[in-house]
């Protein structure tokens, strides 16, 4: 069998391309790297080299012809031994298609293709999906603690640590200052050096430093200061940790959490104030998660820390101190991925999660009092969205508002919204209202730094809009 | 608190009684103003992160006297003391702290994002690591404009260990861009010491393998520290590229207000203070001198103090931004 020689590309865009010249002919003897002939686009000139050695059996395609398509035989080569009798045996010759002809044969493929987007342009989708019922997660009974939301995510990770030798913790002072806002307080002392570790001031390095040990098969927890900070890391983050699992094939993957408080604390200026929930939720490849009460941030955390995927874990500085009533269970866990109505109601539903949970509940309150009942759903994790128990909700309540402190463009509202739209568009009643924070960098200044935060106000005036009580 | 023309020659030996008084002060406006700070912060005047410069007044005092008026500079969070040695207002400074209309930045700033184009500061930047390579690029603008201007960058003992801060070194050689980073070693990035982060704890050498040179000054100490400055301030003015100082220095309080400080013992704070304390050791080099009587100091102490009674008045007085200032500057 005669080899052919095809047409090459130059650049990964080109499709076509002119075949300038022959540097040999019919007969002539080639071995490897010898220059065979020259190809012409608009960019560029190259030389086609031999890849084998052998006897040029047959050019066929002849010097100066435009728009050869790429991968076109221009010519056969013969392997030692091979007489040119085999080349009259070849078939595929005829099939040398000029350019022009390959490309219809493309735009007709093309046409009969399904149409592409597959997923959001059906419609309607999931007219009766269940919502996801939370209550169980807790049997009935079980002792209740009140714990503050920092030591809930520490006993969690203690948890998981006794459990499972492959966990360890890194970070800016995680270990002998007990971490920056106390919530790895006591690991170093129970777990030592080896498996709580203090990293120098270098978020980059130390993230793809985890990621790398989880491609090894450890199952490392990376402490960001704040997620600020991991601005510094988001390479490593999205590029190597979120898409490994893909590029590799399945082989290779990265499990681990990235945790550390998001979002806005109190005065610290543009810089420390920013939401990512909506940067991450972005981002194929990850799971994003953002607790509000106590229970949720050790159920959640201790998931995450077995989930196989990399896990964005967003905690909130002013919410550390709030304590909430945590399960006395020997593992309780909250599966990711499940939101959770966190009140019921009837007249509109309220979506939020993590700090923007104290609006909303503070918005269900108020609004309670004149009469209108809201269903407040805890999102608890970002991606994936848990959009069947959103969407149970809205075909009840026929209303939406969103609640979140990060900015409203391309925000967590966004996208629900866009969901909601796309999925219940019939059973609104009025359009989906976003709350969020303003569509500024945080400003420094006390009164500023309030208006720039949504409030529970605007939560119960914009519930009051899609109820029409206003 | 002029800069001193970059003319004034001094010897070693000889003490230049007229620079002594303006290290002497200028340092001790410093020290004053961040003891307010610190006192109003816990009257609740101030909020978030603010983080005091005591102990360290000799380094920015002492680098910024080596340079011109029109030259650059650039800091981190830690930017009181370098705004106040830029000759910025001390009442703009301090009403940015307590975020009303009147401070730099018309409060929208706060303690750690300040800036003067007037005076050639740059910021006041949170984010650590940041201003190194931001400082790199002023000095890339004057070698570009041609301006025979230089770049004073300053960075913290812990900031060191951020990657970008070697691909700033890097380029800056490769380009000989005019720049000196003033690494201000105070002994502890929040609570971790130098030797627990650093590898290579002898910072001034971490521009070895870039061929930046480097070199460690006494960082406690105004003089040699102004003598040093000097040298790299005209090696990097020349053409001839960076250069890195790393200033032994140390910090009296905590990293910022909230730090309980528990890395250190107290002694060890003290000791620092009693021994090498940078305004103690000008005040008895101009009794010693003779340039300055006791009655003298004191009025000096009584000046700098009103000045700071004076911002802080300032601060207090000048009203909240508008709220409308929400939404301005954002864009152009
Ligand atoms: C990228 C980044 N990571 C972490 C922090 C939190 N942080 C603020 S200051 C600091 C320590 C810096 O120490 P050093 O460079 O020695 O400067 P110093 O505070 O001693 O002046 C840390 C970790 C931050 N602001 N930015
Ligand atoms: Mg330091």
């Amino acid at each position: 069998m005669p080899t052919e020689i095809l047409m090459p590309a130059l650049s990964p865009t080109m499709t076509e391309g002119k075949l300038a010249r022959w540097l040999v002919k019919e007969g002539d003897e080639v071995a490897s790297g010898d220059v065979l002939a020259e190809i012409e686009t608009d960019k560029a000139t190259m030389e086609v080299e031999a890849v084998d050695e052998g006897v040029i059996g047959k050019i066929l395609i002849d010097g100066d012809t435009d728009n050869v398509a790429v991968n076109t035989p221009i010519a056969l080569l013969l392997e030692e031994g091979e007489d040119a009798s085999a080349v009259d045996n070849y078939s595929g010759g005829e099939a040398a298609a000029p350019a022009a002809e390959a490309e219809a044969e493309a735009e007709a493929e093309a046409e009969e293709s399904p149409a592409s987007g597959g997923s959001n342009a059906v419609m309607p989708v999931a007219a009766n999906a269940k919502g996801y019922d939370a209550s169980q997660e807790i049997p009935a009974g079980t002792e209740m603690k009140s714990t503050s939301v920092r030591e809930a995510l520490r006993d969690a990770m203690a948890e998981e640590m006794r459990g499972d030798e492959r966990v360890f913790i890194m970070g800016e002072e995680v270990a002998e200052y007990q971490g920056a806002y106390k919530v790895t307080q006591g690991l170093l002392d129970e777990f030592g050096p080896r498996r709580v570790i203090d990293t120098p001031i270098t978020e980059h390095g130390f993230a793809g430093v985890g990621v790398g040990a989880a491609f090894h098969g450890l199952r490392p927890i990376v402490e960001f200061m704040t997620f600020n900070f991991a601005m510094q890391a988001i390479d490593q983050i999205v590029n190597s940790a979120a898409k490994t699992r893909y590029m590799s094939g399945g082989q290779m993957a990265s499990p681990m959490v990235f945790r550390g408080p998001n979002g806005a604390a109190s005065r610290v200026g543009a810089q420390h104030s920013q939401c990512f929930a909506a940067w991450y939720g972005h981002v194929p490849g990850l799971i994003v998660v953002a607790p509000h009460t106590a229970a949720d941030a050790k159920g959640l955390l201790k998931s995450a820390i077995r989930d196989d995927n990399p896990v964005i874990f967003l905690e909130n500085e002013i919410l550390y101190g709030h304590s909430f009533d945590v399960p006395v269970m020997d593992d309780f866990t909250i599966p990711l991925g499940k939101a959770k109505v966190a009140r019921s109601g009837d007249d509109v539903t309220i979506v939020s999660f993590g700090m923007g949970m104290t609006y909303a509940l503070g918005a269900a309150e108020k609004l309670a009092e004149d009469g209108i009942s809201a269903e407040v759903i805890d999102l608890r994790t970002i991606r994936p969205l848990d959009m069947d128990t959103v969407l149970a909700s809205v075909r009840k309540t026929n209303r939406c508002v969103t609640v979140e402190e990060g900015w409203p463009q391309h925000g967590v509202g966004a996208e629900l919204s866009a969901q909601i739209m796309e999925k219940a568009f019939d059973y609104l009643d009025a359009p989906v209202i976003r709350v969020a924070g303003k569509d500024v960098p945080m400003p420094y200044a006390a009164n500023l730094e309030k208006l720039a935060l949504p409030s529970v106000q605007e939560v119960v005036e914009a519930s009051k809009l899609v109820t029409y009580r206003k | 608190m002029a800069k001193a023309a970059s003319t004034t020659r001094r010897r070693k030996a000889k003490v230049d009684p007229e620079l002594t008084k303006k290290y002497f002060r200028d340092m001790l406006l410093i020290r004053r103003f961040e003891e307010k700070a610190g006192q109003i912060y816990g009257m609740g005047l101030i909020g978030g992160f603010c983080h005091l410069y005591i102990g360290q007044e000799a380094v920015v005092v002492g680098m910024q006297s080596t340079i011109n008026d029109d030259d650059a500079v650039i800091t981190s969070y830690r930017d009181h003391g370098h705004m106040l040695a830029c000759d910025m207002d001390p009442k703009g400074v301090m009403a940015e702290l307590t975020g009303r209309e009147g401070g730099y930045s018309k409060g929208k700033g706060g303690s750690m994002h300040m800036f003067s184009k007037e005076k050639n500061f740059y910021g006041g930047h949170g984010i650590v690591g940041a201003c190194v390579p931001l400082g790199t690029g002023l000095a890339f603008s004057q070698k570009y404009q041609d301006n025979g201007q230089v770049t004073l960058c300053y960075m913290g003992d812990g900031t060191v260990n951020q990657g970008q801060v070697y691909e700033s070194f890097n380029m800056a050689e490769l380009w000989d861009l005019p720049v000196v980073y003033v690494i201000e070693n105070n002994e502890y990035a929040m609570g971790t010491s130098v030797k627990r982060a650093s590898s290579q704890p002898e910072l001034y050498r971490r521009g070895e393998s870039f061929n930046v040179p480097g070199e460690q000054v006494d960082g406690m100490d105004v003089f040699a520290v102004a003598e040093a400055g000097r040298k790299a301030v005209e090696w990097a003015r020349s053409g001839k590229g960076p250069y890195i100082l790393e200033m032994k220095t140390y910090r009296y309080r905590g990293h910022s207000m909230s730090d309980p400080a528990k890395y250190r013992s107290k002694e060890e704070v003290n000791k620092k203070r009693a021994e090498s304390d940078p305004i103690e050791r000008v005040r008895e080099k101009l009794l010693n001198e003779k340039i300055y009587t006791e009655e003298e100091l004191k009025e000096i102490d009584r000046e700098v103090k009103s000045i700071v009674a004076e911002a802080v008045e300032f601060a207090q007085e000048s009203p909240e931004p508008h709220p409308d200032e929400l939404m301005t500057d954002i864009t152009a």
